[in-house]
């Protein structure tokens, strides 16, 4: 259990986390979202002991983060944003180094680093040193080093940046793999991660909350949501404003193509009357599909400043 | 403080001192200089004395640069590649990291020192010295390294740039040096006799002239571990402060 308690820190001429309070129980894989700068990195700093928070406190599984950082640090593991490692040790050294680190010795300790290995596939690159390798494999390294002793909470900072398509899939596949009854709090601004790994989403703004919930809830709060796409077979005249008779049409976008975009009048099951209806009209439809809604519609919606609306 | 995660933290850093071929450039340099400054500075030969005086009275100038370039990649380059964040955020505690780093450099001083035995064998080679006054010549001079090292691990804590770092370990080592010549105390004839002697007693010129003359006072070995221990503390103090920064 993690319990972020009305967490503020400010620097010098700007509050970089502003009040915020959330838990996070096991087996939830939290996404961690906003815009750069809103205080998604400092927020993990502080609840992994990196940087003292200006007021408020973090616990973790009970241990008081700020009192007792150790205690609190023996039960986490973080991959910093970036993925900073010592560039002229080998993987192997380097991997060893953690796993004294957490206490690990012996055959436990072997065991321990050839399972990470394998998890995250460094087999090829163990002797080379870690500023020769790519930046996938450095990555992975990273991801390797905060697996080490197995923690119950796991703490990633932005681990699928930079990563090409296939290793973020594999990333994110790891991160699924590990999540059963761990505590797993990832940033990113990638929201298509969240829909693919997350179980609840966090976003906030200007250090404050703004939503917080499960990724289709918040899918739902964006106007695409229910929103029918369809695209004709060919062109009929004043398509756009026939579209808009139908009774529960409140609007219609031409998306062009022959394509349009029509929003509900409220929510309810609405695409056999639109099929209906396009039937009786005998139009030839080459693509209908009904729209889930859009994660990154609600990111805009409440992330975007004033001054960008 | 726990013995344990300091020895994993020094092994690492003289791990990552011993990386590269710099430390032995270093240690191979160090040994020259050493040689350089005794036989041919220190007129070893034509003293015609079986000691090592000619060897440790260098010992201060030598350490002024070489201490510096020592300490100077303890903080600076953690802070400067972000890897400070992954040290600071794995449970080792700041105490352990700043004495496990600053006695990887200390025992890195430490080889350096040790290699310089031929120097020794030449010596009694030639004739019969008296190898306590080298030992505890060895002794003291490996903890005015400790001193220079602490204070240069203050400046690396301190900046994120080596070379800062190491150009402030050089001037505050080179004043607690000087602070004993008459040239810096006559700077203070204003001050009442009490801080004279202060600034007089803070010199590490003076003490090492005894030191390498064979005279192992137990006062001058409680100022260098106090010079170590204020120096590791300060350092201690500037992490936790400015460790995110």
């Amino acid at each position: 259990m993690i319990k972020v308690e009305n967490l503020t820190k400010t620097f010098e001429n700007f509050t970089a986390v502003n009040d915020l309070s959330f838990e996070v129980a096991p087996g939830e894989v939290l996404g961690f979202l906003g815009p750069n700068g809103a205080g998604k990195s400092t927020t993990m700093k502080m609840i992994t002991g990196f940087i003292e928070p200006t007021a408020g406190k973090v616990t973790v599984c009970g241990e008081s983060v700020q009192d007792y950082p150790q205690a609190a640090q023996s039960i986490m593991g973080y991959l910093p944003e970036g993925a900073p490692a010592y560039g002229e040790m080998t993987v192997a050294n380097f991997l060893s180094f953690i796993a004294d680190v957490r206490g690990l010795k012996g055959s436990e300790k072997t065991e321990r680093i050839e399972t990470v290995v394998a998890q995250v596939e460094l087999e090829t690159v163990l002797n080379k040193p870690i500023e020769t390798l790519s930046k996938g494999f450095a990555r992975r390294v990273g991801l390797a080093q905060a697996i080490m002793h197995n923690p119950k909470i796991l703490i990633l900072d932005e681990p699928t940046d930079g990563l090409d398509p296939n290793q973020k899939h594999q990333v994110r596949e790891l991160i699924k793999g590990l999540a059963k009854d761990k505590i797993v709090i990832i940033s990113t601004h990638i929201l298509e991660e969240v829909s693919a790994v997350c179980s609840r989403a966090l976003i906030i703004r200007q250090g404050q909350k703004v939503l917080d919930g499960k990724p289709d809830e918040l899918e739902r709060q964006s106007r695409y949501h229910n929103a029918i796409c369809l695209q004709l077979e060919q062109d009929h005249e004043d398509a756009q404003s026939q579209l808009e008779s139908i009774e529960q049409v409140a609007s219609v976008e031409g998306l062009g193509d022959r394509t349009f975009m029509l929003f509900p009048t409220d929510g309810g099951m609405w695409l056999p009357e639109v099929v209906r209806w396009l039937d009786e009209k005998a139009w030839v439809v080459e693509n209908i599909h009904l729209e889930k809604g859009r994660l990154d519609d609600v990111f805009r919606q409440v992330t975007a400043d004033e001054s960008t609306q | 403080m726990n013995t344990q995660l300091i020895s994993i933290v020094t092994k690492r850093q003289l791990h990552s001192y011993f990386a590269t071929p710099i430390a032995y450039v270093f240690i191979l340099m160090f040994l020259v200089l050493a040689g350089v400054f005794t036989f041919y500075l220190g007129h070893f030969y034509e003293r015609s004395q079986a000691d090592l005086s000619a060897f440790f009275n260098f010992h201060p100038w030598l350490y002024l640069f070489f201490m510096p370039a020592i300490a100077m990649g303890l903080w600076a380059p953690e802070r400067q590649m972000g890897t400070i964040e992954l040290l600071m955020t794995l449970p080792i505690g700041h105490v352990n990291a700043v004495v496990g780093k600053f006695l990887a450099a200390w025992l890195f001083a430490g080889i350096a020192l040790l290699l310089t035995f031929p120097i020794w064998m030449t010596v009694a080679y030639l004739g019969d010295p008296d190898n306590g006054v080298i030992l505890a010549g060895y002794i003291g001079s490996w903890l005015m390294a400790g001193s220079f090292l602490a204070i240069g691990s203050c400046m690396s804590v301190c900046s994120k740039n080596q070379i800062v770092a190491f150009i402030f370990t050089v001037v505050v080592c080179f004043v607690f040096m000087v602070s004993g010549v008459p040239m810096v105390l006559d700077a203070f004839g204003w001050a009442p006799q009490s801080v004279i002697d202060f600034v007089a007693g803070l010199s590490m010129l003076s003490r090492f002239e005894a030191i390498a003359r064979g005279v192992l006072d137990i006062r001058d070995v409680i100022y260098f571990v106090a010079m170590m221990v204020f120096w590791l503390y300060i350092t201690f103090i500037m992490l936790k402060k400015n460790q995110a920064k």
